[in-house]
């Protein structure tokens, strides 16, 4: 909390995108977390994310469940849609919206609890059926908001702020998408926007579900000794293993390749995706891999980060099952409600 | 990058930009503070320790400060440091003021020094000497106190009230003033035994523009002497057409004071072109803004006397360009322009007819001593120069800073110190934090633009010479202008081992001055911060490395607001904000200490303030 606005003047050098905006425009209301929270600095790196894809603030829906991090979307895009879901339900409405409207640019923020605990079943059914979204996890193996009790990412053995120790096992969402089919997955720390932006940009690009999972400590609850979720500890067992460039259509590919088993994957939209830096015998399209590298990571008591899954032939929910090409909210009424006479000759199908 | 070594008090001085571009380093954003609480004596205080005149240069100031605000560096106007000066003089309750005063012993010190010239820089060694039990006696060549100040500068710009009273305070203090009294000898006052001399004699002597009918005629005045003869009260007139040669602060005032003794038809005339003018740019607005018509790159070619009256003066019509690096002109057409009188205001330079050659001190090939940068010293042990004198024209706020070096030089030489040994600057850092998110100033950013001043009707204040043109600033100017100030002084103060890089004033800094990243070098980690860092003449804070990451902290100073946000969402407190007191070494008193006021300290006086004047100001109590 802070009693003064962040005041409009800006650094008169500050570079302007495509659409002549400086990343500020990209901003919204001052942010009420607690100070240190790392759900800020994740609402840092998107806006710098959404500003270097020079995206018009106004074609993009920002959705959210309940929590410190489902409340982050009102401090960036200010000129975006919004909708604030009931607690763990902003997939739902998420496959909705999209349904409606495909041609919107879907950025969902959530937690852990609101992702893992409550809403865990709505999430699973978005990433089966590949909504066209980037799905954030602002992770913090607790429930921020109602004061920290532990969530279901809480790893086993981590202690919370009175020292009680978590006995359950944890739910790692990498792990859970990819068992169910996502098409991108990536895992990123608050406290390292030069790696998360360019993951952002790719999950804000990607023809499908993105879910980047972000460990994003809360410095109110979370960020003690003991704790396997507080900044030291990331810093200390994080283990940067893939890295990987996101480059827009028109840009010469510039990052110098190194060799082994480095690899391009070119987006639906011309972008690519190159890696720069991948485990021995690792392929970032290869759910089989991936899975396995994450889970041996995990044993050695490791937090594998980085754009860690890619499917490069992904086909979004949409596209999938043929609905209508034109947001709902476009069509002539004739065709949207085309009327009794039509609806008549539609249940005399089914006589 | 090595860690930045924020002890060092001209550290964190270079941030508070008007401070550090102020010749005297006047405390601008704590007496613009005090201005905005309505503690006007305090604020006036405050100025008087640093520049002495406050009154006079709130008025007059060249005010270097200014172009340095970084407020322009943000929306391209400076805060009007200046002006809020004047408030604070025109407002303060006197008499709580002069109890405040220093205290004169009346035991001497035994010590008798003498000055040259009754000018600002003289001034201020009796200022600084007195207090401290010296004797000091002036001689003046004119009939009164001021130099410049009184016989040069215009009353419309410096009403005389002003300039008795401040000037008054210093001749109060026990000044043995001989006017009428030039020195004609520099060697026969040497005989005269005084324990110190300083020569503030000033620049004294105009140029001359010796061009073909330059004798021929007493129409052509120079500048400096003909405002000199205005103050005296022996010129009260001038002809209807009037040229004025020059285009700096003397031919604005020049052309400004012709109008008002009836001149109709002014023109100042100008070499170059106006980006080479060397009129500080709202003196020549206020000349335009008078009808003055300025006419460029015309160069003077001869005056022109028929029977013994001027009728006119011919002039080169010029065209500049660059030719080896070099401005060089051609002539495109000669004219003639005609005029009644023509005032000459090219420039000025100190004369020393009356230092022999063979006392011991040194002159160069223009005949002027030479003198010690930092001592002020010439070449003969006991003998000083400051003001104009030293190394030419300058402007009051030099002549006073010059006399403060001269007065601790003076003093030590009397004490039989070094004088190279110069007393060291000290500082104070002290947080502001008075709650949560609570800061003891404003630390909102005010996008107010800057005020304008009021000035008085044209037709009043031309019909005479009297009538002060600048209204000075309201009670809402004066708010609204002083929220603009940025506090410089208030400084963002970083303690390495309580970051845990979280990012968090990294992310809310509004003009991205921070950013954590590797050590390297500075040239480089300039240009690879969260904006780049491409003004050099500000500073590039590094912190050591920080505990979890050996990264470091990094802060443009350049553009920094300090609005305290930083410090606000630290979540470790890693970052305060620290109110800077920069302790300037005075002649005779230590960094940070004062002279015993004279009267008691009493409460403050100001309806608006029920605070005690030795509560916060410093240089108050
Ligand atoms: C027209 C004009 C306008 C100016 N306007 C401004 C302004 O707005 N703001 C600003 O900051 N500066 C201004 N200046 C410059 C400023 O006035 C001087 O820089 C400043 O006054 C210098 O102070 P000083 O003490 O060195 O010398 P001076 O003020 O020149 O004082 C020197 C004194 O020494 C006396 N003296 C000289 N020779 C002898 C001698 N042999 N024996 C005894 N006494 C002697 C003189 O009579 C004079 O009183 C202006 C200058 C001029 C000419
Ligand atoms: C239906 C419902 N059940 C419970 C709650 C109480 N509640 C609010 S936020 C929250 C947990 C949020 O945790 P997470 O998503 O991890 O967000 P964080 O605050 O940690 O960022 C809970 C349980 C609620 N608001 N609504
Ligand atoms: S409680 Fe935790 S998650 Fe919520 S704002 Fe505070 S630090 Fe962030
Ligand atoms: S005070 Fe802090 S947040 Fe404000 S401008 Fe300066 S560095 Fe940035
Ligand atoms: S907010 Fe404080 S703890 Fe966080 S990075 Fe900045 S100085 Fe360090
Ligand atoms: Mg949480």
């Amino acid at each position: 909390m802070t009693y003064i606005l962040k005041p409009k003047v800006r650094h008169p050098g500050l570079p302007t995108n495509a659409l002549g905006l400086t990343a500020r425009d990209y901003e919204g209301a001052m942010s009420t977390l607690c100070a240190g929270c790392g759900h800020d600095s994740v609402t840092a790196a998107v806006i710098q994310a959404v500003f270097e894809l020079d995206l018009p603030p106004h074609r993009v829906a920002k959705l959210s469940g309940i929590g410190c991090s489902s409340k982050t979307p009102t401090y960036f895009l200010g000129q975006a849609h919004g909708f604030n879901a009931v607690h763990g339900r902003m997939p739902a409405i998420a496959a909705g919206a999209s349904a409606a409207n495909r041609d919107l640019i879907y950025l969902g923020v959530s937690g852990d609890g609101d992702s893992l605990s409550i809403g865990l079943g709505h999430l699973c059914h978005a990433i089966r059926r590949n909504v066209r979204m980037l799905y954030l996890i602002e992770n913090n193996g607790v429930y921020g908001l109602t004061k920290g009790q532990f969530s279901a990412s809480a790893d086993v053995g981590t202690r919370s702020k009175r020292g009680e120790e978590n006995r359950q096992e944890p739910i790692d969402p990498i792990h859970l998408a990819l068992t169910l089919g996502v098409s991108f997955a990536a895992r990123g720390f608050s406290g390292d926007k030069v790696h998360l932006v360019p993951i952002l940009k790719a999950a804000l690009q990607h023809d499908g579900f993105a879910l980047v999972d972000v460990i994003s400590p809360c410095v109110a609850f979370n960020d003690h000794v003991g704790s396997t979720k507080s900044y030291l500890h990331t810093r200390e067992h994080a283990q940067l293993a893939v890295l990987a460039d996101f480059i827009p259509p028109a840009a010469e590919i510039t990052a110098s390749v190194e060799p082994g088993g480095v690899r391009s994957v070119t987006m639906h939209d011309g972008s690519t995706i190159q890696f720069r830096q991948v485990p021995d015998g690792y392929d970032p399209t290869n759910r089989e891999s991936v899975e396995n590298y994450v889970r041996e990571r995990q044993r050695a008591g490791e937090v594998a980060m980085g754009l860690l899954y890619v499917e490069p032939g992904s086909v979004e929910m949409n596209e999938n099952l043929g609905t209508v090409d034109r947001p709902l909210c476009e069509l002539p009424y004739e065709e949207l409600c085309p009327g009794s006479a039509r609806l008549e000759e539609i249940q005399l199908q089914y006589r | 990058m090595r860690p930045t070594d924020v002890s060092d008090p001209q550290y964190y001085h270079r941030v508070v930009d008007c401070q550090w571009g102020c010749p005297a380093h006047t405390n601008v954003p704590e007496y613009i503070r005090l201005v905005a609480q309505g503690r006007f004596t305090e604020a006036y205080l405050l100025n008087r320790k640093s520049n002495v005149f406050p009154g006079i240069l709130g008025r007059t100031c060249d005010r270097p400060c200014e172009p340095a605000c970084r407020r322009t560096r943000l929306d391209g106007e400076p805060v009007a440091i200046c002006r809020l000066k004047r408030v604070a003089a025109d407002l303060r309750d006197d008499e709580l003021m002069r109890a405040h005063l220093p205290q004169i012993p009346e035991a001497k010190n035994g010590k008798r020094i003498l000055c040259i010239g009754a000018g600002s820089a003289s001034l201020t060694v009796a200022n600084d000497l007195l207090p401290l039990g010296y004797e000091v006696t002036i001689y003046e060549k004119l009939a009164r106190a001021g130099g410049l100040m009184w016989n040069n500068i215009p009353q419309f710009r410096l009403p005389p009230r002003v300039l008795d009273e401040e000037i008054g305070m210093i001749l109060d203090m026990g000044v043995d003033l001989r006017s009428n009294h030039p020195v004609e000898s520099l060697a026969s006052v040497l005989d005269e035994g005084w324990d110190a001399i300083f020569i503030g004699s000033g620049a004294p002597r105009g140029k001359e523009l010796d061009l073909p009918g330059r004798h021929d005629t007493d129409r052509i005045h120079i500048g400096i002497d003909w405002l000199q003869s205005i103050a005296f009260g022996h010129i009260d007139s001038i002809e209807p057409r009037v040229l004025v040669i020059g285009v700096g602060n003397t031919a604005m005032d020049c052309c400004r004071s012709a109008k008002r003794l009836g001149a109709t038809d002014v023109k100042v005339m100008a070499r170059r072109s106006r980006p080479h003018f060397k009129a500080s740019p709202w003196e020549l607005e206020d000349a335009e803004e008078e009808l003055v018509e300025v006419i460029e790159n015309y160069s003077p070619r001869r005056f022109i006397v028929e029977d013994g009256v001027l009728t006119g003066m011919e002039f080169d019509i010029v065209e500049w360009y660059e030719q080896d690096g070099r401005s060089r002109s051609r002539t495109l057409d000669t004219v003639t322009i005609p005029c009644d009188a023509v005032i000459v205001a090219i420039g000025q330079e100190a004369a020393f007819p009356w230092i022999e050659k063979d006392i011991g001190i040194e002159l160069d090939r223009w005949g002027n001593p030479v003198v010690d940068r930092t001592t002020f010293q010439t070449t003969r042990d006991g003998v000083f120069v400051g003001g104009d004198a030293a190394w030419g024209p300058e402007n009051i706020i030099w002549a006073v800073e010059h006399g403060h070096q001269a007065a601790i030089s003076i003093d030590r030489y009397c004490q039989s110190q070094p004088l190279d040994d110069r007393p060291a600057y000290g500082m104070n850092l002290v947080s502001q934090k008075m709650g949560m998110h609570e800061w003891s100033y404003g630390n909102d950013y005010d996008a107010a633009q800057r005020a304008r001043m009021t000035h008085v009707g044209l037709e009043e204040r031309l019909a005479t010479l009297e009538v002060e043109v600048e209204l000075g600033f309201d009670a809402k100017q004066t708010l609204r202008e002083a929220a603009r100030c940025l506090n410089c002084d208030v400084q963002t103060d970083f303690t390495d081992e309580l970051c845990i890089e979280c990012d968090a004033c990294v992310d809310v800094c509004p003009v991205n001055c921070l950013t954590i990243a590797p050590d390297g070098e500075e040239d480089e980690v300039r240009l690879n911060l969260t904006a780049p860092a491409l003004n050099s003449d500000q500073a590039l804070f590094a912190s050591g490395p920080l505990p979890q990451t050996a990264r470091l902290m990094l802060k443009d100073e350049d553009l920094c607001i300090h609005c305290g946000l930083c410090a606000e969402r630290c979540p470790t407190a890693a970052w305060d904000m620290g109110k800077f007191d920069l302790l300037i070494p005075y002649a005779g008193l230590l960094p940070g200490h004062d002279h015993t006021p004279r009267g008691p300290a009493l409460p403050i006086l100001n309806p608006t303030v029920p605070t005690l004047v030795s509560s916060a100001a410093g240089g108050a109590a």
